[in-house]
């Protein structure tokens, strides 16, 4: 399984040859609080990097999530419209958002890896 | 966070919120708990099936002395004063000429004074109201550094009877001078939730110890503001500043019952020219609640439409109902659009989405009236 990069928006994305699973980061999910509504993009749906692709709504506020790639929105992860409480419970685990087909793998190159992730949540503190 | 270089003001329970883990955010000038570790849910739900222990210290109090008072306060508030028994407490308004609303408040007849509990976030100006008003009339004494605690939910009686004995024959919304654990409260049973519940008026330095001691009962867990906002939110009550201000008359915002039947007769507060005329004739538009069809919340500021996209209002609160469990909201539309029922349609992220109309409160009140 390939490393998790992160984006400073507290996005993750695990890339898979060019398919990248997207999600938001343990941190965001506690930032959020309880999250009672998901709604994902469309299949098909062309997202920018930093663009909007999907929204999380917990009890006290809405958030964007942006998409950390540009590419092809191939697949939706139903299981957290259903059942929005497991991204507080498994966010970098079964509460994946969707997954996208990198137009350019070259921008991953920029992102957090973990470690400097951790860094850069202790630093926006 | 605010932008002024302003430190924010503390309560007595500061301490003890950070102790116990809260989420700590600014709320009219003072930090505050917006949650604690459990979350907003958790505690939301914890205060409808137990009790929950709220620091509402930020909230202004003010006693007003004299045999004028009464007749004093009338000329600022609709409310029936006068007809306020010793011991009853009454929900009111401070008006302007206009009828717009300045402040929401609580006010209880506690024999030798009246006992106010006013907004935090207005209290300066509602005191400097009160003092401009009243001057001369009687004796306005505010006690801003006094702590407030709130005990809310089903269980709330049965705890606060074991430290302060005597509090479960209390009626709704009334309140007396009680001792908790030994020291002189004014405690009032009503709060923001719409559950059974207590508003504990205590001298700030016994505040920490005694809600400790309410915390260490298995019943109680202390809750924040986020649960506080969507409990009042299921319950149908207003959030001044947003359901309610200066832009809005308590017509248009569906708290007629507020206006004493003397009071309709006689007028003689701010603004009674236009709450009769809004009376007699109605007015163009009027709070009410919505449920947005699905799971989406519909949130403050969501603009309201007809089926054919024309402007018909705006939500004023709205998000998860906990114990709904689902969205719910409350906001103004043309009046035409006011009846129960009515579907219009709330435009989320630019999606017009369902959302009818729905008589309040969303979670049945449960208030103790023996």
């Amino acid at each position: 399984m390939s490393a998790l990069k992160f984006t400073q928006e507290h996005e993750w994305i695990r890339v898979e040859g060019d398919l990248g699973t997207v999600g938001i980061t343990d941190f965001a999910q506690s930032q959020l609080g309880d999250v009672v509504f998901v709604e994902l993009p469309a299949i098909g749906k062309k997202v920018t990097k930093g663009g909007d692709a999907a929204v999380v709504e917990s009890v006290k506020a809405a958030s964007e999530v942006y998409s950390p790639v540009t590419g092809e929105v191939v697949e939706t992860n139903q299981a957290i419209v259903d059942d929005p409480a497991t991204v507080n419970s498994d966010p970098l685990g079964g509460a994946w958002f969707f997954k996208v087909r990198l137009a350019d793998k070259g921008e991953l190159d920029g992102m957090m890896d973990e470690a400097a992730y951790a860094e850069f949540v202790k630093g926006s503190h | 966070m605010p932008t002024t270089d302003t430190p924010l003001k503390e309560t007595p329970l500061h301490a003890l919120h950070v102790a116990l883990g809260a989420r700590m955010v600014e709320f009219a000038g003072y930090a505050m708990p917006v949650q604690y570790p459990t979350g907003i849910l958790t505690e939301h739900l914890h205060t409808r099936a137990a009790a929950g222990l709220f620091d509402v210290s930020h909230m202004g109090q003010v006693r007003l002395f004299g045999e004028g008072a009464a007749v004093a306060l009338e000329t600022l508030v609709p409310g029936d004063i006068q007809g306020l028994a010793p011991g009853r407490q009454r929900y009111t308004l401070f008006t302007n000429d206009g009828a717009g609303i300045l402040d929401d408040l609580m006010v209880t007849n506690a024999g030798d004074h009246l006992f106010v509990v006013v907004n935090a976030a207005c209290k300066d100006a509602d005191l400097a109201h009160l003092q401009a008003g009243l001057a001369g009339k009687c004796r306005i004494e505010a006690a801003f550094d006094r702590a407030l605690l709130a005990l809310q939910g089903p269980q709330a009686a049965a705890v606060l009877q074991r430290h302060a004995p005597g509090i479960a024959g209390m009626a709704f919304m009334s309140g007396r001078a009680v001792a908790v654990d030994g020291v002189p409260c004014f405690v009032t049973r009503s709060g923001y939730t719409g559950e059974d519940g207590f508003e504990i008026a205590i001298p700030a330095e016994h505040a920490s110890r005694v809600a400790q001691r309410l915390l260490a009962e298995p019943e109680v867990k202390p809750i924040g503001l986020g649960a506080r906002d969507s409990l009042r939110l299921e319950a149908g009550l207003c959030l001044y500043g947003h359901d309610i201000d200066t832009t809005t008359t308590p017509i248009e915002a569906a708290l007629a019952w507020v206006i004493g039947k003397r009071r309709r007769a006689e007028g003689g507060y701010p603004g009674h020219a236009v709450v009769a005329d809004q009376l007699k004739n109605g007015t163009r538009r009027r709070r009410v609640g919505l449920v947005p069809e699905g799971r989406q919340p519909a949130r403050e500021g969501t603009p309201l439409t007809d089926a054919a996209g024309a402007a018909v209002g705006t939500i004023t609160s709205g998000g998860f109902g906990p114990s709904v469990g689902g969205p719910v909201a409350m906001g103004y539309v043309a009046s035409t659009f006011a009846a129960d029922g009515t579907v219009v349609r709330a435009v989320v992220r630019g999606q017009p989405r369902p959302a009818t109309v729905t008589a309040m409160p969303f979670f049945p009140h449960r208030y103790h009236r023996p």
